[in-house]
């Protein structure tokens, strides 16, 4: 397709996919869903997050890391060698485009923590996730982007054909994938910038704007979480680790707390269900998501679309045998699934759950 | 019938050439394998038929003044911004935002619509628009309601099922909404009254309803099988001597 254009004024778009049984399909297939939204974006962040594409090295963490400098590189791998065991360290396999004149240097490492390092009450993930935390706030020049196991994230200044291609995308075979084209508003066009926003196996692709960032922001900080890459969507990633990793919530109530019903609406609700979303509520009122969004929210076990609570942004869901899509456009979806069983846009903040079969 | 074939045509591509076609004085105009293409439509003036037969992108028919537009299948969001003639007829489902700041012409849907549908419809004596969705609605249906008719159908509810969203008619200063199913009046916004339709209404709305069931081949009588509730706002103008002091 023609895309030589110059640019109108749109939004963000965002596509996702999950086989339920785990059939792995080529990213060249969600590059294409995503590619159909080209003109939501302007060119400043497109990217992609998979599960299942490193089935040989599924129980290491996976970090892709972008280095500005190369003297990054030495600091963060000084620090990897000392507190991981490293299986594999690789650059991450990229074409030359020549839509992208300036890249960071883009390595991921295939490491497990080193066990004598674990002290304290802290287990193996939280270890992982202050390392990350540590790496992205304490080197400059180095961002972890993707830490988890089996998944990946591939992300980047640029349209989506055009980041599709540098990151070779089609050589990669995943169950779960999520996509984002960008349209910066009020937070720099960069590489980090670029969504999927991931910590460990949590990803997050979002069409619009956090209005309540700072407050979120402030409150996972109480909990030891540093926001290092100048975007909104990364308080919801953390949230999402947050309230399911270390509170031990289930997804749907991390979504009733992200989007949580209106007062007037549960002062209508039964007396149980009253008490409980009115504690969640209490408990969580700094992790309430204000503002405008839809958002794909991919794990290992599985894929979640949900909106904002007036439905400020749009999101179209879809299914196909034991496929299920969910996009900003239904010709997102149809670009890459011409005839769906089902096709339906979900309520505000009503979230579309989808787990894996097994 | 003047055929184009879409399939993977950039929009402005695409819309250039149906300007080309309608300037050469092409009449009845045939688009193939759409597929999310924006603006189809959007700015034509004049008698023209123009048939979609695949997922139109977003801004359909914005600022369209008279062509009778047809989709064969779902369409996206805002379609009809600041139409004001003509006809889109649209045998799926169809997206948020539809209608935005209509002036005139028609928006027939068979089946659901989503969020904020009819956002500031206008309509005067000579001129008025009309939508008509058969299916459900999400919240804001009517917000900001300035003239013209919104109507909701329901037709694959059951009877009594709720079928609109809440925030129904918040903001609604003109106009009438008629909703074929139940409205709550908490779900409605604070200028807005709900009552019976009279015979006045009755009238009004076979009128409307014929058009749409011969556009969608329906059964007129089974569609008025059901009541229908009205809503209008009854608010007293609070802003309508704001700069006259």
């Amino acid at each position: 397709m023609n895309h030589d254009f110059q640019k109108d004024i749109a939004g963000c778009g965002l596509t996702g996919l999950i086989s339920k049984k785990r059939n792995r399909v080529s990213g060249g297939i969600i590059a294409k869903s995503l590619t159909l939204m080209n003109d939501r974006g302007n060119g400043l962040g497109a990217g992609y997050a998979a599960y299942g594409i490193y089935p040989d090295f599924a129980d290491f963490y996976a970090f892709h890391i972008m280095y500005d400098a190369q003297s990054a590189r030495f600091s963060v791998e000084e620090y990897i060698k000392e507190n991981f065991h490293v299986e594999k360290i690789e650059e991450i396999p990229t074409s030359p485009v020549p839509e992208i004149a300036i890249n960071p240097l883009l390595v991921r490492y295939f490491i497990s923590p080193l066990k004598e390092k674990i002290t304290g009450p802290e287990g193996e993930e939280d270890f992982v996730v202050n390392a990350i935390m540590k790496i992205n706030s304490e080197i400059d020049a180095a961002y972890v982007f993707s830490s988890g196991k089996n998944m990946g994230a591939f992300k980047g200044v640029g349209n989506p054909s055009v980041i599709a291609e540098f990151f070779r995308l089609e050589e990669y075979e995943g169950h779960i994938w999520t996509a984002h084209t960008r349209f910066p508003t009020n937070t720099p066009g960069w590489w980090g910038g670029a969504h999927p926003f991931t910590l460990l196996d949590w990803s997050i692709v979002h069409n619009g704007e956090i209005s309540s960032y700072g407050i979120n922001k402030r409150y996972l900080e109480m909990f030891g979480y540093k926001l290092s890459l100048l975007t909104d969507t990364e308080v919801v990633a953390y949230l999402f680790d947050l309230l399911i990793r270390r509170h031990g919530l289930d997804v749907e109530t991390a979504c009733t707390i992200l989007a949580a019903p209106f007062w007037k609406d549960i002062d209508d609700m039964d007396p149980d269900e009253k008490e409980a979303v009115t504690a969640l509520r209490q408990t969580y009122s700094s992790a309430l998501l204000n503002g405008p969004f839809s958002l794909l929210f991919g794990h290992k076990n599985g894929l979640v679309g949900i909106n904002d609570r007036i439905k400020l942004r749009p999101l179209v869901a879809a299914t196909h045998n034991d496929m299920v899509y969910m996009a900003s456009e239904e010709s997102a979806i149809r670009e890459i699934c011409p005839e769906p069983d089902t096709v339906w846009a979900p309520r505000a903040g009503e979230p579309v759950i989808v787990t894996l079969d097994d | 019938m003047f055929e184009i074939d879409a399939k993977g045509k950039h929009f402005r591509d695409l819309n250039a050439e149906v300007r080309e076609a309608v300037d050469k004085g092409e009449k009845e105009i045939s688009l193939k394998n759409v597929n999310g293409q924006y603006y189809i439509a959007t700015g034509l003036c004049g008698k023209l038929d123009i048939t979609v037969e695949g997922v139109p992108g977003n801004d359909l028919s914005a600022f369209m003044d008279g062509p009778t537009v047809t989709i064969k299948s779902n369409a996206q969001d805002n379609i009809a911004n600041t139409m004001n003639a003509g006809k889109i007829i649209i045998h799926g489902n169809a997206g948020d935002v539809l209608g935005y700041g209509m002036r005139g012409g028609k928006l027939h849907i068979r089946g659901d619509v989503g969020y904020r549908v009819g956002i500031h419809m206008k309509g005067a004596k000579r001129q008025s628009s009309t939508i008509i969705a058969g299916g459900t609605a999400g919240d804001f249906f009517g917000e900001y309601m300035a003239g013209g008719v919104l109507i909701l159908l329901g037709l694959d509810s059951e009877e009594n099922a709720p079928i609109v969203g809440d925030y129904l008619g918040t903001g609604m200063h003109g106009g009438a909404i008629y909703i074929r199913g139940p409205v709550e009046q908490k779900y409605c916004g604070a200028e807005v009254g709900v009552m019976e339709t009279n015979e006045e209404d009755a009238k009004i709305l076979k009128k409307l309803l014929k058009e749409y069931c011969e556009d969608l081949d329906l059964d007129l009588d089974m569609v008025m099988s059901r009541p229908f509730k009205k809503l209008i706002p009854v608010s007293s103008r609070p802003y309508g001597n704001l700069y006259s002091y």
